[in-house]
């Protein structure tokens, strides 16, 4: 299976140009773009099985020249880590391809540029050469944007610029940041195995200019800032959060699937990936505020803008920067559970809140309006859609047997050892969580049925065919979570500990 | 070599070719009654010239012309440069209705004596000839940009571009003048020999400097002496706007390369260029850079015009390119050459849709594009959309390369220029804003009512020269491994 990553990247961008071949009919465009999105499912899955776990290093290398006199290379290659994200992609744009199956204007840009997007999202998980990293960062963006902003409800244009903006702004600081550690990495290269290797090399003696001297920060540390502005707007982290709901509100179901069950990782694995082994001394010093903190921060903040909505997919929305907090509060703990659960809680959160975007969708498709006291009763009008929505719901609110469970108590239990208080903050938000979902549960669900919906139709078989497998995986992964932390551990705990001397 | 007049010829015939060319068409205006004939006269010759100068590329570099012009490999770039836009112009030019109403034959003669200005201006290696070739490219680019009949926003367009373009070098041979006053030689290699001795007063250099400035600052569009471009970029003709926006800026580029560098300051091993200790220009420059880019992109957020619009994108491209300048190393020398051929691709393919589009609608205003993918005109859009992106910076296209190498020959000096990185990226950021709102406008926005559906057949001669730009400025995003090696081995100076 030799440069099986390229293929898995490049499939999609062929699928992507043999849709803008095809001729104009929307049947076979979806169909194509399907096939499109098998390959590289079937190869993460083979990644998966045979992805050596007693192994930290990196695996299935793929290493060409690209500019030898800068010194960028086409560098791939997977750990644990990325196999569970890139496992994700797969999974989730292979289902997005048939919750698509609704989108009738203009079907073949629509279906091109999301393979075109397929492919970024790949491309970011499997790069290994920092500039590499970075093309796909940024080719990520415009499918999203022409997304949103074609195919998105009433407020698109306004959504789409927002996230292209706040995400361009981002990189940015990420751009300047990279080319600093380029040149201070001997010989100067892109290659991030050596940087982490030459982590030693970027300075930590405080800077003698303002702000730096103040906040004792060093080189390290202001890179470290830097990067992680580009990673928090991803997350979203507050206060960089702002354009998430609004993109999640106005792009179609399967964009809102993937920004939520993809793109919002990207963050986060960029701080694992590059953060934490490249810059340890600043990871160290920076993690309590910037990570750990402000991740409370998120889950109680998130949690209480959740309970206000009065939008079912605002709602969701703000779900995700509460449950994107466990994430970050988990990575800066520092310990084995809590970094593990982390990247389980990325995983669990792909799939859980996937459910949540695609049952939205559902009901959004027959009931043209999303607004929670707009319902009443639909438990008794579907009532297999009802039993769907309370998997999804218990799920994401973390009850036992569910894989959001397992994450959850992870980073808790991580947390705890460290730093008490912030476990106990976050832990109120896991009441304040099930609080919102059971009340809106109440509201959409029971109740008297509502006269205007009598009529609502089940939820149908493509529909089923969507939610299932993302259902299966989260009840495996409630009760046996080892199939994906057994992936996890060798990777994280090499991650972890260039930390823990520094700490 | 140090060559006189008659020696010279054998490395001259470029220009020879050039110049038989204008003759020529100026002759054969008199006879032939289908015009487009003299536009195939003209491609010919552009393309015999440009035969001819890579066949130079195995000569000996050297003076020529009794130390009056100099041939070495940073000279042929330049070269081969203005005659690659020259050709694209052309090619533009066919393809547009603006110029079927105008006195085809004296269009392309001054646009081949606009290309042999500047292929003066990338060689001339004394003031004197500096000046006069610089001249040469402006009177020529005047006439051109008036040069719509009964067209009053033409007319004053030239008219603003002749008082500017008046002072701006007047200013300049007035520095000019206090340089031959310190340096007693208009000769790029004496001054450089001038400057290392000690009695040389640092501040009247420095104004001297400044002076000279005025003249280059204005070709390169930057800041402040960038008032004319707006108005004459709108005025111009479209096809000529683009040739202006970017042979002139990158003649401009050379010449004051030519002079600040090789000229004034001198090589040191390593790559660096050692400038006049006490005189602060790199930081003048630093400032400048900053100042001009960002006022340009603050500018062009607001205009309803999309050629007025490209016009302070293109300070805001001057601004970028600047930066590789005021760092002073061969870095950042080679990112500006590498900057301008993508700027030379991204900007003349923007200029070409504008054109297209306005062939169709007869305006060049934003609000026209309104829905233009869903108006019959969805490659175009997508080619737009494609030069406006790489102009942004988006990776996989070219601009974002040429912006990646700028960016790292100023990260390479560290320091103070941190401050102009972060600055630059900044401006990145801010001209997204408005190169997305013309994709928003044409892909996002649903048409008018009373918006017509525009015909671009696809026997449309553009598409001729559209699709090329577009899947150049997407290799050169990808592979530009070759252009790279070009542009190093073009910073090869006689003088050094």
């Amino acid at each position: 299976m030799e440069n099986l990553l390229t293929y898995m990247i490049f499939i999609p961008v062929a699928g992507a140009a043999i849709v803008l071949a095809l001729p104009n009919n929307a049947k076979l465009i979806r169909w194509v773009s399907a096939a499109a999105t098998v390959p590289p499912l079937l190869m993460a899955i083979w990644l998966f099985a045979n992805f050596d776990r007693n192994q930290a290093g990196f695996q299935f290398v793929e290493k060409y020249q690209w500019i030898p006199s800068f010194n960028i290379s086409y560098y791939m290659g997977v750990d644990g880590l990325s196999i569970s994200m890139v496992l994700l992609t797969a999974l989730l744009c292979f289902l997005c391809i048939f919750a698509s199956f609704g989108i009738d204007k203009a079907v073949k840009g629509y279906f091109a540029l999301f393979l075109m997007l397929d492919a970024g999202m790949m491309g970011v998980f499997c790069a290994l050469d920092f500039f590499l990293f970075f093309v796909f960062w940024e080719v990520m963006l415009l499918p999203m944007y022409f997304l949103i902003g074609i195919w998105g409800g009433p407020r698109r244009e306004y959504a789409a610029i927002k996230f292209f903006l706040y995400t361009f702004f981002g990189s940015a600081f990420m751009l300047i940041a990279i080319l600093a550690l380029y040149f201070t990495t001997e010989p100067h290269t892109f290659d991030m195995t050596v940087m982490m290797a030459q982590a030693n090399k970027f300075g930590t003696e405080v800077l003698p200019i303002w702000p730096f001297n103040q906040l004792g920060w060093g080189f390290q540390h202001a890179i470290w800032m830097a990067m992680f502005i580009g990673f928090a707007i991803k997350i979203p982290a507050f206060p960089f959060h702002t354009w998430l709901p609004d993109a999640h509100v106005e792009a179609p179901t399967a964009i809102s699937v993937i920004l939520a069950g993809v793109l919002l990782k990207m963050g986060t694995y960029g701080i694992l990936r590059i953060n934490f082994p490249m810059l340890p001394v600043a990871t160290a010093d920076l993690a309590f505020w910037f990570l750990g903190a402000l991740g409370a921060w998120n889950i109680i903040y998130g949690a209480l803008c959740a309970m206000a909505q009065k939008d079912l997919k605002k709602l969701v929305a703000y779900s995700s920067v509460s449950h994107m907090g466990y994430v970050m509060l988990g990575m800066a703990s520092f310990t084995t559970q809590g970094i593990n659960g982390a990247v389980l809680q990325m995983f669990n959160h792909g799939t859980i809140t996937a459910m949540l975007f695609l049952l939205v969708g559902v009901i959004y498709d027959r009931a043209h309006h999303r607004d929670i006291d707009g319902f009443g009763g639909i438990a008794a009008i579907m009532p297999l859609y009802m039993g769907v929505t309370a998997l999804a719901f218990f799920a994401s609110m973390g009850l036992p047997g569910l894989s959001g469970f397992i994450s959850e108590i992870l980073v808790l239990l991580g947390t705890w050892q460290k730093y008490p208080i912030l476990t106990i903050i976050a832990a109120s938000g896991v009441i304040l969580t099930a609080g919102y979902l059971l009340w809106t549960m109440q509201r959409v669900f029971l109740g008297p049925p509502n006269e205007k919906y009598l009529k609502l139709s089940e939820i149908n078989g493509r529909e089923m065919f969507t939610l299932v497998p993302l259902g299966v995986i989260v009840v495996i992964l409630g009760i046996y979570p080892s199939v994906v932390l057994d992936l996890l551990r060798a990777s994280l705990d090499q991650i972890n500990q260039v930390i823990i001397p520094h700490l | 070599m140090d060559l006189k007049n008659i020696g010279s010829l054998d490395f001259f015939y470029p220009e020879l070719i050039i110049s038989g060319t204008i003759l020529l068409i100026i002759v054969l205006d008199l006879l032939v009654r289908a015009k487009q004939r003299l536009a195939l006269m003209a491609l010919v010759g552009s393309v015999a010239a440009l035969v001819a100068t890579f066949d130079l590329y195995s000569a000996q570099p050297g003076w020529l012309f009794h130390r009056m012009i100099i041939l070495d490999n940073f000279s042929l770039f330049f070269k081969v440069f203005a005659l690659a836009a020259a050709i694209l112009c052309i090619l533009m030019s066919l393809g547009s209705n603006e110029i079927k109403q105008v006195y085809q034959g004296e269009y392309y003669a001054l646009l081949l004596t606009c290309t042999l200005g500047m292929f003066f201006m990338a060689s001339a290696s004394n003031l004197l000839m500096a000046y006069l070739s610089l001249e040469l490219v402006s009177l020529t680019s005047y006439v051109l940009t008036g040069f719509l009949p009964r067209n009053r926003r033409s007319s004053e367009a030239a008219l603003k571009y002749l008082i500017y373009g008046g002072v701006a070098s007047g200013t300049m041979i007035y520095g000019m003048s206090w340089i031959f006053g310190m340096t007693g030689s208009l000769d790029y290699a004496a001054i450089q020999a001038a400057m290392g001795q000690p009695e040389i007063n640092k501040t009247a250099l420095f104004i001297a400097f400044i002076f000279i400035m005025a003249g280059f600052g204005y070709k390169i569009v930057f800041v402040p002496f960038h008032m004319w471009s707006p108005d004459v970029y709108q005025g111009a003709p479209t096809p000529f706007t683009a040739f202006l926006s970017v042979a002139s800026n990158a003649a401009g580029i050379a010449i004051m390369i030519r002079f600040f560098f090789p000229g004034v300051s001198r090589m040191v091993p390593g790559g660096e260029w050692a400038f006049i200790s006490g005189v602060e220009w790199p930081h003048v420059l630093l400032f400048l850079s900053m100042i001009t880019m960002t006022v340009g992109n603050l500018c062009a957020l607001n205009q309803r015009n999309l050629k007025r619009m490209l016009a302070y994108s293109g300070i805001a491209h001057a601004g970028y390119m600047l930066m590789g300048l005021a760092v002073l190393n061969n870095e950042g020398l080679s990112a500006i050459l590498f900057y301008v051929v993508v700027y030379l691709i991204m900007n003349l393919g923007a200029f070409l849709v504008v054109s297209m589009i306005a062939n169709a609608t007869g305006s060049e205003d934003i609000e026209n594009y309104r829905g233009l993918a869903w108006r019959g005109a969805v490659i175009p859009a997508a080619c737009l959309a494609v030069f406006l992106l790489s102009l942004t910076g988006l990776p996989p296209f070219a601009g974002f390369i040429g912006k990646f190498f700028l960016f790292a020959a100023v990260l390479k000096e560290g320091g103070a220029f941190f401050i102009l990185a972060l600055v630059a990226v900044m401006n990145s950021v801010v001209s997204l804003y408005y190169y997305a709102k013309i994709i928003k406008t044409m892909f996002l926005d649903s048409p008018n009512l009373e918006d017509k559906t525009i015909s671009i057949g696809a026997q449309d001669f553009n598409f001729t020269l559209l699709l090329p730009l577009t899947v150049l400025t997407v290799v050169f995003g990808i592979y530009f491994g070759p252009l790279l090696r070009y542009t190093n081995q073009s910073l090869s100076f006689f003088i050094k």
